[in-house]
């Protein structure tokens, strides 16, 4: 019982103190899970982030899952994972009810529009830093434009693709790409 | 019953938002074509900009603001328990067999189509903001002069933020604060 409390405690604080996700948090993860705790190493850490990459979900959920499990097991994780969640779900539940009566005030308004416009810079600064690692090659930039072009003339078309339905279809794609690949890459070898 | 498919929502956007954060984003920009009473495309933006400012995970953020829009504090929790199920659910079988999973060619082959697909789905769901924040097309499509189309103190204020955030250095709850400042005092 006092491990799970413990886990998730220790979640908790991290999930209250972690800004913008992803590798922000790692120093943090660090400091309080490899330094101060010896839960895991930092080898450990960099592994649980990369297939916290290539799964869907959060990556600071995934982390909490891999450590909580290997700590205590299935109940473990649970524990990790709420905590974690704890601290953001509530901050946002008091912003969303703050916002649910002062939204129609002007100053509100005024100050969302401001907002927004910083929000196309960051989010026109994650696809600059995100483009080098994801758009590798020109069959690569080939999918990209591909989706692109299916998102952004979705209102046009007749029939919409969900972007569940979008996201299957790049992996089987990126699937029979490195398949082929190889195996001419195997072809050449022998 | 509205709870009930509030949950299914984002259980599936939990499950197939692949790459971080902002890969929800085209998942909440289709919840709120199909559910319009839900939350606006202006709401999606605003979210963004909560989420940058506040601690955790964007997803998780995103979630629980537009689950509260849909069903108060209720909808809030039941939204982000429902987005972290399935990766927890994944993360728990694949802890089992951690090295297979990193080595695999199947993964690494599917994670290089779905690596750009992503990016691309970021990238029109970053449109979806522009349209809101930096033109104008209503006023366009009234007049048809090419002048109307752009708001040109908000690409001002971008243009200031982007030059900021990459010669400062500074966390982006300061810009998101500082543009508020803008909008407040400019009128935007």
């Amino acid at each position: 019982m006092n491990r799970l409390l413990d886990l998730y405690w220790t979640f908790a604080k991290i999930g209250g103190v972690t800004f913008g996700g992803g590798y922000a948090m790692l120093p943090i993860l660090e400091r309080e899970l490899v330094n101060k705790r010896g839960w895991t190493t930092m080898d450990e850490l960099r592994d649980y982030f990369a297939v916290g990459q290539c799964t869907p979900g959060v990556i600071a959920l995934n982390v909490s899952t891999f450590i909580g499990v290997k700590r205590a097991g299935v109940r473990g994780a649970l524990a990790a994972t709420a905590g974690f969640l704890t601290l953001p779900v509530i901050i946002i539940l008091v912003i969303a009810m703050f916002l649910r009566n002062f939204a129609q005030e002007p100053v509100v308004q005024h100050a969302f529009a401001g907002i927004r416009v910083c929000v196309c810079v960051l989010i026109f600064q994650a696809i600059l830093r995100l483009w080098k690692k994801s758009v590798v090659d020109p069959l690569a930039l080939g999918i990209y434009l591909a989706v692109f072009a299916l998102q952004v003339s979705s209102a046009y078309l007749p029939v919409k693709i969900p972007a569940a339905v979008l996201v299957i279809l790049a992996g089987a794609a990126g699937v029979l790409i490195s398949m082929a690949r190889n195996s001419r890459k195997g072809g050449a070898d022998r | 019953m509205k709870l009930l498919t509030l949950m299914v929502s984002f259980f599936k956007t939990g499950l197939f938002s692949v790459g971080g954060g902002l890969a929800t984003l085209p998942f909440l920009y289709e919840m709120s074509d199909t559910h319009p009473d839900w939350f606006s495309h202006g709401d999606i933006a605003d979210m963004i900009a909560i989420s940058e400012s506040t601690p955790g995970p964007i997803g998780i953020n995103m979630s629980t603001y537009a689950g509260y829009q849909v069903g108060g504090i209720p909808g809030g929790i039941l939204a982000s328990l429902a987005l972290a199920t399935p990766c927890v659910i994944i993360i728990l079988i694949i802890a089992r067999f951690l090295e297979r999973f990193r080595a695999n060619p199947l993964v690494e082959g599917a994670f290089y189509g779905l690596r750009p697909a992503s990016l691309a789905m970021i990238s029109a769901a970053g449109l979806n903001v522009v349209r809101i924040a930096l033109v104008d097309i209503a006023r366009f499509t009234a007049t048809w002069r090419p002048d109307d189309l752009f708001i040109w103190k908000a690409w001002v204020l971008a243009v200031l933020v982007f030059i900021g955030l990459k010669k400062l250095k500074w966390h982006p709850v300061i810009f998101i604060v500082l543009s508020a400042a803008v909008g407040v005092i400019f009128a935007f």
